[in-house]
């Protein structure tokens, strides 16, 4: 029988929730043995090369590119899991949500004490992608199938859903694993 | 026909970014650009937070360096709440170096092994499919236990003094809010095989030997590859030791001449400028003494290396002695010797852990204290990728009203351009055929500067276009912007 492939990705995280998955330690090179990795940002694979049976998403929607590499995960996983704060809520990246955008951009870009004021500008090329209004969390935009809380969830949280997942047995998250900070 | 390759996303590192690289009709390398495309906004959405929020909010900038912003934005705090940035008490002050140097080694570690290596020990040209830490695993299994367990002792040393492996809070405003129990201390030094301070030093040596063997192997690569002169800036200690905690800024040019020694980092105002460009979200730095053309200059264990007189540790010191000789004393400007400087930091990172560890200060009970409030403070580190600035203003009512943050990779900005257009013009221009294995030379080339795309995406740009949003059963749900 052929490995279960998995396929990760970070959107508007910070990649804390990748280091909890590293923090499971010894277990990864058991993780290695159980499972096929496809595209992640741990390995050169850049687009999916085939269908992906767990997708593990970290971070929100807070742009554009955030929205199809998102809606690409859907498309190619079975089974899709917002992972961590910012997948779930939006996260601290959200704390931008009751703040008009203008506002954040100024602050940015032309109100910074270290740019030279003849030289502010807003960054504005076509190859960098819109900015949303606001930060999405994923189930807003597409259905996810699991939550996995906390700020990173732990390595114990993660492994245990992971296994759970691949074996095909239900989640058993009990009270000392799941931490919302 | 002219044509513009896209290399997106470039992965093992951390963070979101592309390159794109613009050909003409003969092939020839026209223009190439390594853009930052995202964004968060952290200097608008911490004003009206309260002071004290500052280091375990804006650590989230970024999950693999939480501890440099965690103590960069402390250190600012610490001059805010009047303590000022020599005034911790021995314990609050050694606490934080020993979380400081835990993630020194942890994300060295974690570079090298699991994100850079591949390609030295799989090869630059090997099968995608892989080329990653999974391929190195299975060509050297004892190789990646190593690597897990470095990793592993470097988190448990954060978690030791943080309180949390990742987002940890274990400093605060003038001090910390726990010392290392005398059981935490023993693990650490006398832990079960190989989960102790001298495996990891043997370890560390072992990692330096494995990259001085790739160098003998392919030294023509190593040291020809993405190598261009430059400036080069860090904190050096006061005395020019190598430190990753506090000291002030030092900058030397490729030559070696000094541009900026003894600057008290607190006026950083006076000698860094950023200039924005359309085209990335991330600023471009430069040294206000040389001015924007010719001010760039790099950060990081390369940098280090170049800007501190000496190691104060014995084995670290004696690699480093090596590793000046082999350019003869001379700034170091070779991209790819970036990774064995990281390595004689490994090593030096666990040679302090152990002699900090040692040190009965560790288990002091005064951990914090304050002094006349200030409105203003500013808080630097060297963060594993380079030197990171904070800076807060904030109000009567103790409210944020004012943060500037120029993170490592943000200085880095224009070596990883240049060095991608290096690859671009020396692998790319003018083949008849691109390969895979010249694209994925670009990304070994910002590779070497270890790029935390996750820091650098903490500023917030550009204008809005109109975008539609769906929900799962095709609902549009808004988007007008602006």
């Amino acid at each position: 029988m052929s490995k279960p492939v998995i396929a990760t990705a970070s959107l508007a995280g910070c990649f804390g929730c990748h280091m909890s998955l590293l923090d499971i330690d010894e277990r990864i090179l058991k993780l290695f043995e159980l499972v096929e990795f496809n595209k992640s940002p741990i390995d050169d694979i850049k687009t999916f090369t085939k269908p992906v049976d767990i997708g593990l998403i970290e971070g929100g929607c807070c742009n554009s590119e955030n929205v199809e590499v998102l809606r690409s995960f859907r498309k190619n996983c079975k089974t899709l899991v917002s992972v961590g704060e910012c997948a779930i809520m939006g996260g601290l990246p959200a704390m931008r949500n009751g703040i008009p955008i203008r506002e954040c951009l100024e602050e940015a870009y032309l109100n910074s004490p270290t740019v030279d004021p003849a030289d502010r500008l807003i960054p504005d090329d076509e190859e960098i992608p819109v900015i949303l209004d606001r930060v999405y969390p994923l189930h807003e935009i597409v259905k996810i199938d699991a939550f996995l809380p906390g700020c990173p969830p732990s390595a114990d949280l993660i492994w245990e859903a992971l296994t759970a997942l691949v074996e095909g047995r239900p989640l058993n998250l009990t009270y000392d694993l799941v931490k919302y900070d | 026909m002219a044509r513009k390759i896209t290399i997106e996303p470039i992965t093992r590192v951390e963070g979101h970014g592309k390159v794109t690289i613009q050909l003409d009709d003969k092939g020839k390398v026209t223009r190439s650009r390594f853009h930052v495309v995202e964004f968060r906004g952290f200097e608008r959405f911490v004003q009206g937070r309260p002071y004290w929020e500052a280091p375990v909010l804006v650590q989230r900038l970024c999950g693999i360096c939480p501890v440099s912003h965690h103590l960069a934005a402390a250190k600012a705090m610490d001059v805010i709440v009047g303590t000022g940035p020599d005034g911790l008490t021995p314990t609050a002050e050694k606490v934080r170096r020993l979380m400081h140097y835990g993630q020194m080694f942890q994300s060295h570690a974690l570079h090298f092994f699991h994100l850079a290596s591949p390609d030295f020990l799989l090869g630059m040209d090997a099968d995608p499919s892989v080329r990653n830490v999974i391929g190195v695993a299975a060509l050297n299994k004892d190789l990646a236990v190593q690597a897990v367990l470095m990793r592993k002792f470097g988190q448990e040393v954060i978690l030791a003094t943080a309180g949390k492996k990742i987002h940890g809070t274990g400093a605060i405003p003038g001090g910390v809010n726990k010392n290392l129990s005398p059981e935490e201390r023993d693990s650490f030094l006398k832990g079960p095989a190989p989960l102790n301070i001298d495996q990891m030093i043997a370890w560390a040596q072992g990692a330096l030997a494995l990259f001085k063997d790739i160098h003998k192997k392919n030294t023509d690569l190593v040291d020809s590859f993405a190598a261009f002169p430059s400036n080069h800036l860090s904190l050096v200690r006061k005395d020019g030791a190598l430190d990753f905690y506090h000291g002030v800024l030092r900058a030397v040019d490729a030559e070696g001449h000094k541009v900026l020694d003894d600057v008290d980092y607190r006026d950083y105002l006076r000698h860094i400028g950023e200039e924005i460009r359309s085209w990335s979200y991330m600023k471009f730095p430069f040294l206000k003494a040389l001015g924007k053309a010719a001010g760039w200059y790099r950060v990081g264990p390369l940098a280090r290396l170049n800007t501190c007189d000496f190691i104060p540790s014995p084995l670290a010191q004696k690699e480093f002695e090596a590793y000046k000789s082999y350019t003869g004393g001379k700034p170091n400007n070779m991209s790819l010797h970036t990774h064995w400087a990281r390595l004689i930091e490994l090593l030096h990172s666990a040679e302090v852990i152990k002699e900090l560890l040692l040190d009965k200060d560790l288990q002091g009970t005064k951990l914090v204290k304050r002094g006349k409030k200030a409105a203003e403070g500013v808080g630097l580190v060297e963060a594993p990728r380079g030197t990171l600035f904070h800076h807060y203003r904030i109000d009567a009512d103790d409210r944020i009203t004012m943060a500037n943050l120029i993170v490592s990779t943000t200085n880095n900005n224009e070596p990883m351009n240049r060095a991608v257009h290096w690859v671009a013009e020396n692998t790319i221009s003018g083949k008849a055929e691109i390969t895979e294995g010249m694209l994925n030379r670009v990304e070994v080339a910002i590779r070497a500067y270890d790029p935390c795309l996750s820091c650098a995406t903490h500023a917030l740009g550009r204008m809005p276009l109109e975008v539609t949003l769906c929900d799962p059963h095709g609902n549009v749900l808004q988007r007008k912007v602006r």
